[in-house]
């Protein structure tokens, strides 16, 4: 079964119990008290704790993300930490190397972080506002595809498709993203339509 | 995979050929470790590199890239002609009774019906004789020489060991003690598992090596058995759910397909599904086609899809080839013929074969739009970073949008792992800057071009105006509200169909199984196996009971599993005839004299009695197919085929060039090299501190593996004069990298038909953007032609060359 306890509050009493247990033991007498007003709340102890998949390979380990700030809440969230879910049937609490280091990928230095724009010939990302990128997107959709969508092939058949745009989709995002996806793309009549399985 | 992760620890034999599980899926390889440690297993691993699953095998061997179908057939040929048959199982659960009609043969490595000019087959012969009452005839002595197991025993006949070793470069002592140790695994108590990856689907002939396993495993009798199975280890964390969910050129989402021209109307749609029994009784579950079909058609148009319009079938493009498939598409791009192009978390520019032309179709584009959390290659495709993107914006006059995305960590929805756990997940992170995630963007997105079309009006807008997308927030549809949508709902009430007064569903309300689902207009649902996943009884996909009854490594209320929770495919193949367990230590359901009991959801009928009712639901058959029929376009059985590029002829056809049945456009055929000017086999690989090219951007995994090498034997190294980490050329004949060369014992040079072949390793994590140093993939280096059935590209096998360049060794 699940741990019961939450982990948060077990970390507490461990982080606790750690301090009193190596401090009396090595018998400081009155520094203990002091020593322990000084030792921080724990860490993870203050987090908010999210479950989680890893985003990497189909082993699909189960993983608990740990923030600063309470998403639910509609708090900011950070995150500041990401370990192995010992009560996932696959993984039992155990990362490889790349699991490990999810962290990093989250908070990468090299994330996309606001939408840019290049424009023919040039040699330089610029800044675009969302709006402006839709804008763009959309229109150049729907020009093109009224501009080359087959209704009727060479036999008269109806064929309803469109050949000069291509979508590829995500096998890393969910199935309600690909879901989502789906619809769009195949309501345009698109046929060059992939993820990553093709490959 | 028809089993799960958990499920490996039931295993005896574990062979690991095509795939590097212990470095590319680690903590899934660790129930390996577990059958290994606790039941006694073994380990074998067959690769061309001494890999790191290797390294803590039972026993190894080598073999030649693209040869797997050679050593398995000599298997098959090993089992058959030393009597390792789990012939029970054989008998009655595969085809190997059916008579095949007279036109079916082989001859020369090529099947009857092949036409040269067109790279294809005539496949009308290859297909079982049928009888008056519209059945097989089938042959329960295999008397017949027209019956499929002696088709099967001719066919394999040529796969001796000298022709395994002489082709696969395989010692023959070595393929011999491979072969009995899975020959003892015919015995119905013993049981192997097949682990696999692209190692086998990343060939010309790919499917067919996945075929040679299953057929293999049929006439083990592993396939239904706990620790037993076809296993293919999925790459991303959610391929197995955006396969499922059909975001290919040529699928719908469940298994359906997308229609042709020539199927003018859904009513000539529906009649070349063919899903009529073979056999009397049988189950032929794709019989059901309609009902998912018309359930999917409601869910994208509701309304508009009735009745009197097909169901909106018109709304569906139509494709004229097989598909437009990735090779297709780039392949038309680099004529002009695409002008749009999106990425949605895809990075073509280092996945797709033959970079330069890659780049050369990017650069026609009109729009390029890339949606990702990180910045890629081909988001910067225009970009010149020396000899690692060497390009002049300047003369690149495509547009591109990069929009920036949420990561798992930030978003909410389930993935489908390898085993096929539909696992939900929760956002605990705010995401960097503007990015979003997309749903969002793909609302957005959709509600401009919907305002655009009712505005404008245009060309064939019905579908679009028509989608179904009543989502509470239009410009950011909710996961739950797609997990619903493709769970599916009743759209009436839903009455028992033997009882009619009986109410089984109320309008509106979740469906709990896709047996509800109907073919009226009366219920909807996006993805028919999905069905189940999320019920008035709430989201199973978020369950977390780990209990696991019998310890049978099922976890049955953990999440849930495609298809009804089931969580080993063709369970009723566990249990004999009569329904009794091969194995009783390996029990999974039994016939209880009234119904199927145990630790899974039958794979039949609850109902459906034992002798009567076979085990292989989806086939018209009800069996497991040794012989294919015409369902692969190279071939029934698998038959060797050398890879496109190649240092040796096919020793039983020299003239025949790759797979004879795929498809190469006349551009990358001139572009194949000849082992004249590229002697070395190459073949490309993952390492377990990396994940394809996302983790280059991490800081830690780019310290763990921070380089581009190449690695290549002490033999080739003496031979070319290269130095330990010294630096090193490597080409093709349509591309060129440089890398540090790793001079290693773990890659051996192989003697295949009297030539010494030498094989250069090529791993595929670099590119020139994130914390790692730039470097190059094999997609530099490797052909432009994918698998005959599927058009995976060939990365695993193809030639170049090496020789040592300018630069300091640094060992
Ligand atoms: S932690 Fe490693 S084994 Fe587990 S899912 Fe992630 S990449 Fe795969």
């Amino acid at each position: 079964m699940n741990i019961d306890l939450s982990r948060r509050g077990f970390l507490k009493l461990a982080g606790a119990g750690v301090a009193a247990t190596s401090l009396g033991a090595m018998g400081f007498g009155e520094a203990e008290a002091a020593e322990q007003a000084h030792v921080r709340a724990f860490k993870l102890a203050s987090t908010t704790e999210t479950r989680n998949i890893c985003t990497y390979c189909s082993v699909a380990c189960g993983i608990i993300m740990y923030s600063k700030g309470d998403l639910k809440a509609g708090e900011k969230a950070e995150l500041i930490h990401i370990e192995g879910d010992a009560d996932h049937p696959t993984n039992r609490g155990t990362l490889c190397p790349k699991g490990s280091a999810l962290k990093d990928f989250v908070r990468s230095e090299t994330r996309a972080t606001k939408p840019r724009y290049r424009a023919p010939g040039a040699s330089d990302w610029q800044d675009i506002s969302w709006d402006e990128a839709f804008d763009k997107i959309a229109r150049a959709i729907k020009d093109d595809r009224d501009a080359n969508f087959i209704e009727k092939n060479a036999e008269g058949q109806t064929v309803n498709r469109w050949t000069t745009a291509g979508f590829l989709a995500a096998s890393g995002s969910t199935n309600e993203t690909a879901w989502a996806t789906y619809k769009v793309v195949r309501s345009l009549g698109i046929v060059g339509f992939d993820n990553q399985a093709r490959v | 995979m028809t089993n799960a992760w958990t499920d490996i620890k039931n295993t005896d034999l574990v062979i690991v050929m095509g795939g590097n599980a212990a470095e590319a899926h680690p903590c899934g390889f660790k129930w390996v470790t577990e059958a290994k440690a606790t039941r006694g297993a073994r380990l074998i691993v067959v690769d061309p590199r001494f890999t790191r699953t290797a390294s803590v095998a039972d026993y190894y061997a080598p073999i030649r890239p693209g040869t797997d179908i050679a050593f398995l057939m000599g298997v098959i040929r090993w089992c058959i002609e030393n009597d390792k048959v789990q012939w029970d199982y054989v008998r009655h659960y595969t085809n190997a009774a059916f008579l095949v009609k007279e036109g079916y043969g082989w001859s020369e490595g090529l099947f009857n019906g092949y036409d040269a000019d067109k790279r294809a087959y005539d496949m009308s012969d290859w297909e079982y004789q049928i009888g008056d009452d519209g059945f097989a005839l089938v042959d329960p002595t295999l008397q017949d020489p027209r019956c499929v197991w002696n088709l099967l025993k001719a066919h394999v006949d040529v796969y001796t060991p000298e022709f395994v070793e002489r082709v696969t470069g395989t010692p023959r002592d070595r393929f011999l003690h491979i072969c009995e140790a899975i020959g003892e695994c015919s015995a119905p108590d013993k049981v192997m598992t097949s682990m696999y990856a692209l190692g086998w689907t990343q060939h010309a002939k790919g499917a067919q090596n996945i075929r040679g396993m299953a057929m293999l495993q049929l006439i083990l009798g592993n396939i239904g058995m706990r620790g037993g199975g076809v296993n293919a280890l999925r790459g991303h964390s959610n391929i197995q759910g955006l396969t499922d969910l059909g975001l290919m050129s040529n699928l719908i989402p469940g298994y359906l397909s997308i229609p042709r021209d020539s199927e003018v109307d859904f009513k000539t749609y529906m009649s070349t599904k063919g899903n009529a029994p073979l056999r009397p009784g049988q189950t032929s579950y794709w019989q059901n086609y309609r009902k998912f079909m018309v359930s999917f058609q409601k869910a994208m148009w509701g309304d508009a899809a009735t009745a009197g319009n097909d169901w909106a079938y018109h709304y569906l493009p139509k494709l004229d080839v097989p598909t437009y498939d990735i090779l297709r598409m780039f392949d038309m791009m680099a004529r002009g013929e695409v002008n749009l192009y999106f990425c949605q978390g895809f990075n073509p520019m280092l996945s797709f074969p033959n970079r330069a032309k890659v780049t050369r179709a990017l650069s026609r584009l009109k729009l390029l739009v890339v949606m990702d959390p990180l910045q890629t290659e081909t988001a910067a495709f225009w970009q010149d970073h020396g000899i690692y993107n060497d390009v002049d914006p300047a003369s690149i006059q495509t547009e591109v949008i990069e929009l920036p995305t949420t990561c798992f960590a930030e978003d909410e929805g389930a993935t489908i792992n390898s085993g096929r756990w539909l696992q939900w997940h929760w956002a605990g992170a705010t995401p960097p800057g503007q990015a979003r995630p997309d749903t969002w963007i793909m609302g957005n997105l959709f509600q401009r071009l919907r305002e655009l079309y009712r505005t404008e009006g245009g060309v064939f807008p019905d579908p679009i105006v028509n989608l179904s997308w009543d989502y509470k927030d239009p410009h950011e549809p909710s996961a739950e509200e797609l997990a619903k949508e493709m769970n599916g709902r009743a759209l009436a009430d839903l009455y028992d169909p033997k009882d009619p007064g009986k109410l089984l569903v109320p309008a509106g309300a979740q469906l709990s199984g896709f047996g509800l689902l109907r073919d009226d207009g009366t219920t909807m649902s996006g993805c028919w196996i999905f069905t189940g996943s999320w019920t008035q009884d709430g989201n199973m996909m978020a369950r977390r009971d780990n209990s696991d009854p019998g310890d049978a490594g099922t976890f049955p209320n953990w999440s849930f599993s495609w298809p009804a929770n089931r969580r080993i495919l063709y369970n009723r193949a566990s249990a004999d005839l009569s329904g009794k367990p091969w194995d009783p230590d390996r029990k999974l359901i039994e016939w209880d004299g009234q119904q199927w009991t145990g630790y899974d959801v039958p794979d039949i009928a609850v109902t459906a009695r034992p002798e009567e009712v076979m085990p292989f639901i989806m086939t018209n058959e009800g069996t497991g197919r040794l012989f294919v029929r015409k369902l692969m376009v190279d071939g029934p059985f698998p038959t060797h085929m050398e890879p496109f590029e190649s240092p040796v002829a096919n020793p039983l056809n020299p003239k025949l060039l790759g797979n004879p049945a795929a498809r190469i456009f006349e551009e990358d055929l001139k572009q194949l090299g000849t082992s004249d000017a590229f002697p070395f086999v190459a073949t490309s690989y993952r390492l377990t501190e990396h994940f394809h090219f996302w983790t280059k951007h991490n800081r830690i995994n780019a310290a763990l593996q921070p380089e581009f090498f190449v690695e290549i034997s002490e033999e080739l190294a003496a031979e070319k004069g290269i130095a330990r980490g010294g630096r090193v050329r490597v080409w093709s004949n349509r591309g060129e990298v440089w890398a540090k060369a790793v001079v290693t014992k773990r890659i051996r040079p192989l003697t295949c038909d009297g030539k010494t072949v030498h094989i250069v390793g090529i791993p595929l994590h670099w590119g020139f953007t994130g914390a790692a140093r730039k470097g190059f993939g094999p997609n530099s280096l490797t052909p432009f032609v994918g698998d005959a059935n599927i058009q995976t590209p060939e990365f695993k096998a193809f030639l170049v060359n090496i020789e040592p360049a300018e630069g300091e060794a640094v060992s």
